[in-house]
């Protein structure tokens, strides 16, 4: 197990070296001058020159590289254009919120999720089944940003059952900052009502992100579901004599949910996708709405770093969830040893 | 009970007939397949619509959907105006029509673009190895490493707006996936004895990778491409709503439901209608996918 | 329970037929099966591949699965209709009066399931009042019964790690530990290197005579027939054409299907000479054929062979043959 984690830890810094590459050259690529439009319409040449070499963007490529890698390993991801903070504490700022809107909603996607694929699985071709294939289908369909619009309408602006766009009431002040998840920064603070009010609106918008994670997470599980009941083992368990609570649980499930555990890694970068675009409709303050910003605006050093960050935290995911298959699946770790 | 001392004669003709009867055989249980998946059927319908309604547009279309009457700013959907009007006064059943064209085209592109190269890409790592695959797998992964839409949006903001750019942003978020399947598939028949019957014979590395290889990978990438084609679209669609895709006025679905969204609370089907023509067509072709992931999978044959 | 006219008889099938509706038409997997087995006794169902011999044991333990149902037919178990039972009873029956082993025990065991806890659930379902660490413990002495070394390591061992046979030695120790009155085995050795097939099969007698088990042993293999079995059972195309004792049937076969299987072993085969094989094919089972399944390749049909399906005529002592060139016998009852 400890080398199958090492051998994975070196993938992962080729491809984050990679990574590092691709972003700084795609930079390079965006042919509006992101200076000329900080600068300003009325700037003269000169001013847009003098900006130039003060961000250092005169120089050749290979010392902008250098001293980009250089930054980057001193943990400086530059200065925002957009908010005139270092990008890393932006990131830092606004990370927690979507974290905790991503957490949610894959929350609901493993608890609907998972129930919804075993008993589509179990009862094949019946009502449930027809009924969860047809909404794992629309939500795999569905555009997230016409939902969010959609159940936005019905649900606030409409019904008035939930509340308006934004992470908390304006009124209500947020608790201190220890993680920056109100859910349990409030806790942490008992400040209940503000617990309460941070949950109603995280209603809207983790339903929607969910509804995605619930699609993809219940047809995996189905389709793995088929796959396990139909292998020998199973029949040796009814052979035993068990009922089939037992034989779908006990036997089929614990192996049905291994590839269930991979796509989960998966869904993350569906959500994170998607979290682009919710936040950008919930006017949710997460790393979405600031990094979908940053590209209208070409806000160029949190592009670079944004994306950094949400590919390094995807690669972590991946990591993680491929080391979860091979713990559970002991087969794959016999055979590395 | 007698032995049969007579040895089986080879009967070339006998042969072809049998071979035959296999092949139809084989379409027919395909269309029996195909008929009782309802679903299936019903996405295949959506699509000829989706097909249908892009080519007959003008034709469909009740008025023009560049055409602005400011004094018809947002009309509700009427017996003139079926979806009613947006901010600009522009008829959305026609928009919605026209946008069809639009969608399709976008698909067809990134589809056109992002297989081949990943194909390409795919079986010349998996045919040559060693470290040419190395090399090409590495940046497969640096590329996969990204939340798709995400790569998309970086390389759409990189490029500049416009929907040919955005084509190209998908296009590049796309090829990987369709690199690793063909080189998954290539490795898997590298080795036949048909392939290396072809060694012998003295065929050139570049003959067997295009005329044998890629023949035997084509299946598993079609289906992969069906499956495929909706989120392309979605990513499309998605690419348009922030603005970073199809630029005003062109009536892509995406930016349509981004202009509506000012109107949202007393105009709702300015954003409304758009979107559903979006769902629709993606859930028709995921239907459309996954039936044909069925057909082509063998034990769904036997049951 | 009441007891059936033979105190001895555990086993009745009678009749029994099975069907799988697919997309080209329904298999009759089972035209009528109809065999008995006694208590302690080891029966043998051979045959070719296809002609039912596995869809039978399901049968009897109503494992068949949907869309695939039993059409007719009754099986007596110690007198008990299988068929009047509820599902809960049956589920009592499985595991603890009639267990099943398969062919291969690799993939028969839970992969993600230590094999020792596999063995332990046998127990536990059927006896609510054993302890975790009672079962565990009787599942280790079975273990050691079946001859695996250093059981309590093996016994939190996965699947994948164990050899082939020591996989069915697990599985075999599985199904015997509750000491079931019937023991069905699907070609328990088929997956196994030779010599370990000998090993396994001297152990299942030694085990059965132990535990006083009847044992239904499903083969293809003629010669493990010969060796383990009481008595025999032979099926073509879904119903048993002869059953009687073991040395009756294997020396004076009377089916001509039987009578052309035992031809096809190649002993006393001189070197030039061509290798015996039944001439035609094993009938389709989408349509069966109406009368004797076997009537197309037999040498000795008579014309109304191909009318009717021949029922089983009694020989002497318990042999019983369906075929019409008998049928001034008494037919079986």
């Amino acid at each position: 197990m400890g080398r199958y984690l090492l051998r994975r830890l070196v993938t992962l810094t080729i491809t984050l070296a990679g990574i590092m590459v691709i972003t700084f050259f795609t930079s390079l690529v965006i042919p509006l001058d992101p200076l000329a439009s900080l600068a300003g319409p009325q700037a003269s040449p000169e001013t847009v020159e003098r900006l130039r070499a003060l961000y250092g963007f005169d120089q050749p490529l290979y010392v902008q590289f250098g001293r980009y890698a250089a930054r980057l390993a001193r943990g400086d991801l530059g200065v925002s254009f957009q908010t005139s903070r270092p990008v890393l504490k932006d990131i830092l700022t606004y990370f927690p919120a979507t974290l905790e809107l991503a957490t949610f909603a894959i929350l609901v996607g493993i608890g609907v999720g998972i129930p919804l694929g075993v008993l589509s699985a179990v009862y094949k071709n019946r009502a449930i089944d027809q009924f969860c294939r047809v909404l794992s289908l629309i939500g795999v369909s569905t555009p997230v940003f016409w939902l969010g619009l959609v159940l936005m309408l019905v649900f606030y602006f409409k019904l008035g059952w939930l509340p308006e766009p934004g992470r908390l009431d304006i009124m209500l002040l947020e608790p201190t900052r220890v993680t920056g998840v109100l859910l349990v920064d409030s806790a942490l603070a008992r400040d209940w009502e503000v617990f309460a009010d941070a949950l109603k609106h995280l209603v809207l918008p983790a339903s929607v992100l969910g509804l995605v994670g619930v699609a993809g997470i219940s047809r995996i599980t189905r389709s793995s579901m088929l796959e396990v009941l139909s292998q020998e083992y199973i029949k040796t368990a009814r052979i035993k004599g068990l009922s089939e609570f037992p034989v779908i649980v006990r036997h089929a499930l614990r192996n049905a949910l291994v590839p269930t555990v991979t796509v989960v890694g998966l869904t993350y970068g569906l959500l994170l996708e998607g979290s682009v675009l919710t936040e950008t409709i919930f006017s949710w303050p997460g790393l979405g709405r600031y990094l979908a910003n940053a590209f209208l605006t070409l806000d160029l050093n949190t592009i670079v770093g944004g994306t950094m960050f949400v590919a390094l935290t995807f690669c972590i995911v991946n990591l993680v969830v491929d080391l979860a298959y091979a713990f559970l699946n002991p087969k794959i770790t016999y055979t590395e040893s | 009970m007698s032995t049969d001392p007579a040895l089986p004669t080879l009967d070339l003709t006998e042969a072809r007939r049998r071979r035959a009867e296999a092949r139809w055989r084989y379409l027919k249980d395909s269309y029996i397949l195909w008929r009782r998946n309802r679903l299936m059927v019903l996405g295949t319908a959506i699509i000829l619509g989706l097909l249908l309604v892009a080519a007959l547009a003008p034709l469909l279309a009740t008025a023009n959907p560049y055409e602005q009457i400011l004094g018809d700013r947002l009309l509700p959907p009427s017996a003139r105006h079926f979806c009613g009007t947006d901010g600009l006064g522009r008829d959305i059943f026609s928009r919605v029509v026209y946008g069809a064209r639009v969608t399709l085209t976008i698909a067809l592109l990134v589809a056109a673009i992002s297989t081949p190269l990943g194909m390409l890409i795919g079986i010349v790592a998996g045919y040559l190895g060693g470290a040419m695959d190395e090399i090409l797998m590495r940046l497969a992964d640096v590329f996969l490493a990204f939340p798709r839409l995400i790569l998309a949006i970086a390389f759409a903001a990189a490029l500049g707006p416009g929907v040919e750019n955005a084509i190209l942003a998908i296009a590049i978020a796309q090829w990987p996936s369709y690199a690793r399947l063909a080189r998954a598939e290539t490795l898997n028949v590298k080795n036949n004895d048909y392939i290396q019957a072809m060694r012998v014979l003295g065929a050139g590395k570049a003959r067997i990778m295009a005329g044998h290889i890629l023949p035997l990978t084509l299946s598993s990438i079609i289906v992969r491409m069906s499956l495929d084609m909706g989120t392309i679209i979605l990513t499309a669609a998605g690419l348009g709503f922030l603005g970073l895709g199809a630029q005003p006025p062109m009536p892509e679905w995406g930016l349509m439901v981004s202009d509506g969204r000012q109107f949202l609370v007393d105009q709702w089907w300015v954003s409304t209608l758009p979107g559903l023509a979006i769902l629709v067509v993606v859930m028709g072709f995921n239907l459309l996918g996954d039936g044909i992931r069925d057909v082509l999978d063998p034990r769904q044959r036997q049951a | 329970m009441k007891l059936g006219r033979k105190d001895d008889l555990l086993l009745e099938v009678e009749d029994l037929k099975v069907e799988f509706p697919t997309l080209r038409g329904t298999i009759h997997a089972l035209q009528g099966v109809t065999f008995r087995l006694q208590r302690r006794e080891t029966l043998g169902l051979a045959g070719e591949t296809g002609c039912g011999k596995s869809v039978t044991a399901l049968a009897i333990l109503r494992l068949i699965s949907p869309p695939g149902r039993i059409s007719h037919g009754r099986i007596l178990f110690e007198g008990r209709d299988l068929f009047a039972a509820s599902e809960a009873e049956m589920r009592d029956l499985r595991g603890s009066q009639i267990s099943m082993i398969l062919q291969e025990p690799k993939m028969a065991l839970n992969p993600v399931i230590r094999v020792g806890q596999q063995v332990a659930e046998t127990l536990l379902v059927h006896d609510k009042t054993l302890s975790r660490r009672a079962a565990s413990e009787r599942a280790v002495e079975m273990l050691q019964t079946l001859g695996i070394p250093d059981a309590r390591r093996i016994a939190r061992r996965y699947a994948h790690e164990l050899s082939g046979g020591m996989a069915q030695r697990v599985m075999i120790a599985m199904m015997l530990v509750t000491r079931p009155k019937l023991l069905i085995a699907d070609e328990p050795t088929s997956a196994l290197d030779v010599t370990i097939q000998a090993q396994i099969l001297e152990l299942m007698k030694a085990l059965k005579r132990e535990i006083n088990t009847a044992m239904l042993l499903i083969t293809h293999d003629l010669g493990v027939m010969a060796e383990t079995c009481d008595r025999v059972a032979v099926m073509y195309a879904g119903s048993v054409v002869e059953q009687g004792p073991v040395r009756t049937v294997l020396k004076r076969p009377q089916h001509p299907y039987t009578q052309g299987l035992l031809k096809t072993i190649p002993n006393d085969v001189a070197p030039d000479q061509p290798l015996f094989s039944i001439r035609g094919q094993v009938p389709s089972l989408l349509q069966p054929p109406v009368g004797c399944a076997f009537a197309p390749r037999c040498d000795q049909a008579m014309p109304g062979c191909a009318e009717q399906v021949p029922p089983q005529y009694g020989l002497e002592a318990d042999h019983h043959v369906a075929c019409f060139l008998h049928r001034d016998r008494l037919q079986a009852s």
